[in-house]
């Protein structure tokens, strides 16, 4: 069973600079075509000041940092039994290159179900930019099969 | 792109679909590096193995960003207040992922005119991946 006593637990910031080449790796790796996404004169002309990070793009802050993957072996979760549950993002600003991404995250409930068979770690987190401006909260369920 | 309005916006209103093609590895590994997944689950077939999975599998979060290009496509992302997902099961190599939304509500919140849109995203075998929802601030 995951320790219950890691409700509360903060991880360690994770700093991600929005750069220009990954999102327009990561654009073409979700097969996003719409040139909002890859020029940044399209992304001007729509209101943008730059190329503007997807939907979906600020959940890698805590990928290239590992805090993700330190917090899974903490949690002492193995990477077989690791499933993403639910994944929401609430918007308040856009991301766009030339910012830079602060993602602060607590594990916020450990809970589980059938007796054991399924535990959840929900973790919430809140996205800043360099203004101190908050641009997301994010928060994502991980279920671990047991 | 044409940004729907809230007046002639209606409950019931169909997104565009998105039709992807079939997954294949290519698209798991330019996807762990370009999202920063690196779980080799999903990008090495001996690790799967070892975990008892028949093959390597879709990360979570490729899919959601699919989903997320069904409501982006119909209105700037701009306007996108909240963005859920409810990951239903996994995604295998050569799934065809269909990503569609439908308009559920048109709700006022936090002093804007919003409509809420229920997402999902299904295989070629009509074998439902994630549910989500978004909500979308229209004027």
């Amino acid at each position: 069973m995951i320790d219950k006593k890691w409700i509360g637990h903060e991880l360690p910031a994770s700093v991600l600079p929005i750069e220009r080449s990954r999102l327009q790796f990561f654009a073409k790796a979700i097969g996003e075509a719409d040139p909002v996404y890859t020029d940044t004169a399209a992304a001007r002309d729509a209101g943008y000041p730059d190329l503007p990070a997807p939907p979906t793009f600020l959940f890698a802050a805590e990928l290239d940092s590992g805090a993700a993957f330190k917090l899974i072996e903490d949690l002492q979760i193995p990477i077989a039994k690791l499933l993403h549950g639910e994944q929401s993002f609430t918007y308040h600003a856009a991301a766009c290159v030339g910012d830079t991404v602060t993602v602060r995250s607590a594990i916020s409930d450990i809970y589980d179900k059938r007796n054991g068979a399924l535990e959840f770690v929900v973790k919430t987190s809140r996205a800043t930019n360099q203004r101190d401006e908050l641009v997301a909260e994010l928060r994502s369920v991980l279920v671990c099969r047991n | 792109m044409k940004t729907p309005t809230f007046d002639t916006v209606q409950v019931g209103d169909e997104l565009p679909p998105l039709q992807l093609p079939p997954v294949d590895r290519t698209t798991l590994a330019l996807f762990a590096g370009a999202s920063g997944d690196h779980n080799p689950i999903h990008i090495d077939i001996d690790v799967a193995r070892r975990a008892g999975m028949p093959d390597v599998f879709a990360q979570g979060m490729l899919g959601m960003a699919w989903v997320g290009r069904v409501v982006t496509a119909w209105a700037p992302q701009s306007r996108l207040r909240r963005f859920d997902a409810r990951f239903q099961g996994i995604t295998q190599l050569g799934n065809a992922m269909r990503c569609t939304g439908r308009v559920v509500e048109k709700l006022e919140q936090g002093g804007e005119r919003c409509v809420r849109i229920e997402l999902q995203s299904a295989n070629q075998f009509g074998q439902t991946k994630i549910v989500g929802e978004a909500l979308v601030a229209l004027t």
